[in-house]
């Protein structure tokens, strides 16, 4: 894309941006309904440049948000990306859509933890027993989320996206070791939540929002949905082009 | 009210392996079989979209809703038991087919040692060897008694194989060749062969070659697309009760399958089964099935359970060692593992089928001497290629972290290089493992969930040591260029996923003070109930055990139809 396209894009944006304000009639509500709809419409920030040029190229329809806040994406962008950064091998979490198939996971039955049995009473248990408390996967992740920024401000007085990547990996680190103490949830069992949906969002079938373009399974030369292995099981390692769920439609 | 239903002559609770067995072999025969199964209808079609690790494997698809049941869990009798609120160490079937649907296919024999362990243990090596509190029996069956219905098994699943070097003694070959061999199957065969042991091919229900069974069932071909584990198959070609014996129990028109239908209660009266009652789950509506045999054919923790809330047999008393409902709980030590790394090597790690692989017993059962070893039995190591899906396989060498830039560096570029053997230790029952009811916590219905009493004891610790061991030492004999092995057990954990090998709580035996059934899975204190199962071992031994649970079912089978001719204790 050109110079000039961006500074369109850009220009277009504003003008739209106005129009939704205005039309919203929320621009009138005062300063915190103002804070609201600048973290709902960053537009003008670095960090979204991607997304426009892609979304640009197709939109994908799919590239909203269910479930968290603006400010609680950002956050979740940022610390899945430092779970697994983009670098020589390719794309990180973010460039890979984990951030969205995180944030449309907890929107439904496993944030609701809708197959797992949670009926009181509520003790605490032994490590090997499992997680024993009463609040679900969303409730954890909003709280863990909030904790990853009051301890990020705590820290070093700033959002946890805007701190350096080594600032951000210790934070992460201090979740992971149970540094950070927390009196309604456990800080690495929030941090191993994260880590495994992480995870998921990487590697699983792009048709729940992550791996997009097959691109998790490619770097690490992952066929992903294939019918049959009869021809390469006897042979030594081969390349194959990866297909998905969507190839069976 | 509860709605009455006209009698049947058997009902069976739960249509997995030994539901359908029995069914299919029961109706054959001309009786008229009621099938009461918890979830849902399942054929191959449902499966067009199974190529899914995040729905099947990580969401648990196939598996019982944990919401409605599940059950609880304690190290020891001091600690408070609480509820296994999500999936980790095993994961229990539901829906018809059970968990006959999720298996990989592995499909061994017990040893001759395994059924005569006591005797044959005390006689090796004396009384002295087996340590204080250690439950372990004779089961009241020798191997050369069950091996006809071995033999029935494989061949009505189509077993892929061939012949164990060290196994028991057979009366046919498998009905089906063994599975082709992969390139790290072939350096496991040679480092083995190298080392003096003596490989063999894992015997699989995966079939090798399009395969006609005795009753007429044809099956294709395994196409190796490496969705086994968790997952139903699409080609049929993984034999599971579906696409194997429930269509020859439908094909009689004499089995009723209800599918739907969660059994609360076996109903008893004056010593006899007279039926069972269950909730329709659709209608809420409670009903009554009588029948004059009553089958219990559920998981091991449910046929336990439902003896145990129906108020059969004795329950067992960890503190005198008296009763036996809830007796002998034993699992798998699985732990004692390793893996190697390749720096110059690149596998096809992501293709494979479940049960394809390259086996050892020469540390199984007791097969090797245990003089100076502290513990008794142990287990098969193997190589097996069940495909490495991305989410759940991520081996890194050890010290590396488990997230950032190496992380991402080393499980990419580990991903295809890398090989696991793996161990299925034994696990020997202790007079403190045991199943129970939980005084606290309830299912979907107010019934009490069942409470599992368990943990490592030295016994495992220094078999998973002594597996591991080995492990390290085949991986460096194939040449890898890192070996990471297990270190110490560690105490068990039920987050962890294990194996869903649960075995006991309704054990057999030759002697109705020390087990709940003979060698027909028929009570002892009740004749005309069967419980059929792994639910029936006294131990678990080093193998995965769907085998063997299929070699009960069909012996339990047989002596239904003896008992409905004759009636009585059929031992």
């Amino acid at each position: 894309m050109t110079k000039d396209n961006e500074n369109k894009t850009s220009e277009e944006e504003r003008i739209s941006r106005r129009r939704f304000i205005k039309s919203s009639g929320v621009a009138v509500g005062g300063l915190a309904v103002g804070g609201v709809i600048g973290g709902l419409i960053p537009w003008r920030t670095e960090d979204n440049k991607q997304q426009r040029q892609a979304a640009n190229e197709t939109k994908n329809y799919n590239q909203a948000l269910m479930f968290f806040s603006q400010a609680e994406f950002k956050t979740v962008e940022a610390a899945t990306e430092r779970i697994f950064p983009k670098d020589h091998n390719g794309p990180g979490a973010k460039d890979l859509g984990v951030p969205f198939y995180i944030d449309h996971q907890l929107a439904g039955s496993y944030g609701f933890n809708s197959r797992d049995y949670m009926e009181p009473p509520f003790f605490h248990g032994e490590k090997e027993q499992g997680y024993q408390g009463r609040l679900k996967r969303r409730e954890i992740f909003r709280v863990g989320l909030r904790e990853l920024q009051n301890y990020s401000h705590q820290k070093y007085k700033k959002e946890f996206s805007e701190l350096s990547t080594e600032e951000q990996d210790d934070i992460l680190k201090d979740f992971e070791s149970d540094k950070v103490k927390l009196s309604t949830i456990s800080a690495s069992g929030f941090f191993n939540m994260l880590r495994g949906v992480t995870l998921e969002g990487l590697y699983s079938d792009p048709l729940y929002g992550g791996n997009i373009d097959m691109d998790g399974w490619r770097m690490r030369d992952y066929p992903g949905d294939q019918m049959n292995y009869l021809d390469v099981i006897e042979e030594g390692f081969k390349k194959i082009e990866p297909r998905s769920l969507r190839d069976h439609m | 009210m509860v709605k009455k239903m006209p009698k049947t002559d058997v009902v069976i609770v739960g249509v997995g392996w030994g539901g359908g067995i029995i069914a299919s072999e029961l109706t054959k025969q001309g009786l008229s079989v009621v099938g009461l199964e918890k979830g849902l209808e399942r054929s191959t079609e449902d499966y067009y979209m199974v190529h899914d690790e995040l729905r099947y494997a990580l969401r648990y698809e196939l598996f019982q809703d944990l919401s409605k049941s599940t059950l609880t869990f304690r190290s020891n009798e001091k600690k408070r038991a609480l509820p296994m609120r999500h999936y980790g160490s095993f994961l229990m079937g539901e829906g018809v087919g059970g968990a006959g649907v999720h298996w990989n296919g592995q499909t061994y024999r017990f040893l001759p040692y395994d059924f005569e362990i006591r005797s044959q243990t005390v006689e090796r090596y004396g009384e002295k060897k087996i340590p204080k509190g250690m439950t372990i029996q004779d089961w009241g069956i020798t191997y050369n008694e069950l091996e006809p219905y071995y033999d029935k098994f494989e061949k009505m699943a189509g077993i892929s194989g061939e012949e164990n070097p060290l196994g028991g003694k057979r009366s046919d070959k498998y009905p089906t060749g063994p599975m082709k061999h992969s390139p790290q199957m072939k350096m496991f065969t040679e480092a083995t062969k190298k080392l003096g042991y003596h490989p063999y091919t894992v015997p699989s229900a995966n079939l090798s070659e399009p395969y006609t069974n005795p009753d007429g069932i044809s099956r294709a071909a395994c196409q190796y697309c490496s969705f086994c584990e968790r997952f139903g198959c699409e080609y049929g070609a993984k034999a599971d009760p579906v696409v194997t014996v429930i269509p020859v129990a439908n094909k009689t028109g004499k089995f009723d399958l209800r599918t739907h239908s969660w059994v609360r209660r076996i109903l008893h009266k004056d010593g006899k089964a007279t039926g069972v009652l269950y909730t329709d789950l659709t209608t809420g509506e409670e009903i009554e099935q009588p029948a004059d045999v009553v089958v219990i054919t559920s998981y091991v923790f449910n046929n336990t359970k439902l003896l145990l809330t129906s108020k059969i047999g004795r329950p067992y008393d960890p503190a005198t060692g008296t009763g036996v409902i809830g007796k002998n709980y034993a699992y798998q030590v699985v732990k004692g593992a390793a893996t190697g790394f390749y720096d110059d090597m690149e596998f096809n790690n992501f293709a494979g089928a479940g049960a394809l692989g390259v086996v050892i017993d020469d540390f199984n059962g007791d097969n090797f001497d245990h003089s100076d070893l502290n513990f008794i039995h142990g287990g098969y190591l193997a190589l097996t290629q069940t495909g490495a899906r991305p989410i759940q396989n991520n081996p890194v060498p050890k010290g590396t972290p488990s997230w950032g830039a190496e992380f991402k560096d080393k499980s990419l570029k580990y991903a295809n290089r890398s090989l696991s053997v793996g161990a299925m230790g034994a696990s020997m029952p202790f007079r403190h493992h045991y199943l129970d009811l939980d005084p606290t916590y309830k299912d979907t219905f107010g019934d009490p969930l069942l409470r599992m009493t368990f943990d490592f004891e030295d016994q495992d610790r220094e078999l998973a040591k002594f597996t591991a061991k080995k492990a390290r030492g085949i991986l460096e004999e194939m040449g890898a260029d890192h070996v990471d092995a297990m270190e110490e057990l560690g105490p068990y954990d039920i987050t962890v996923y294990q194996s869903t090998h649960n075995t006991g709580g309704v054990i057999m035996g030759d002697n109705p003070d020390t087990s709940a059934v003979n060698n027909y899975s028929q009570m002892w204190d009740m004749d005309n109930l069967f419980v059929v199962g792994a639910s029936s071992f006294p131990h678990n031994s080093g193998y995965n055990p769907t085998g063997t649970v299929g070699a009960l079912a069909y012996r339990a089978a047989e002596g239904i139809m003896t008992y409905s001719k004759k009636g009585g204790q059929l031992v």
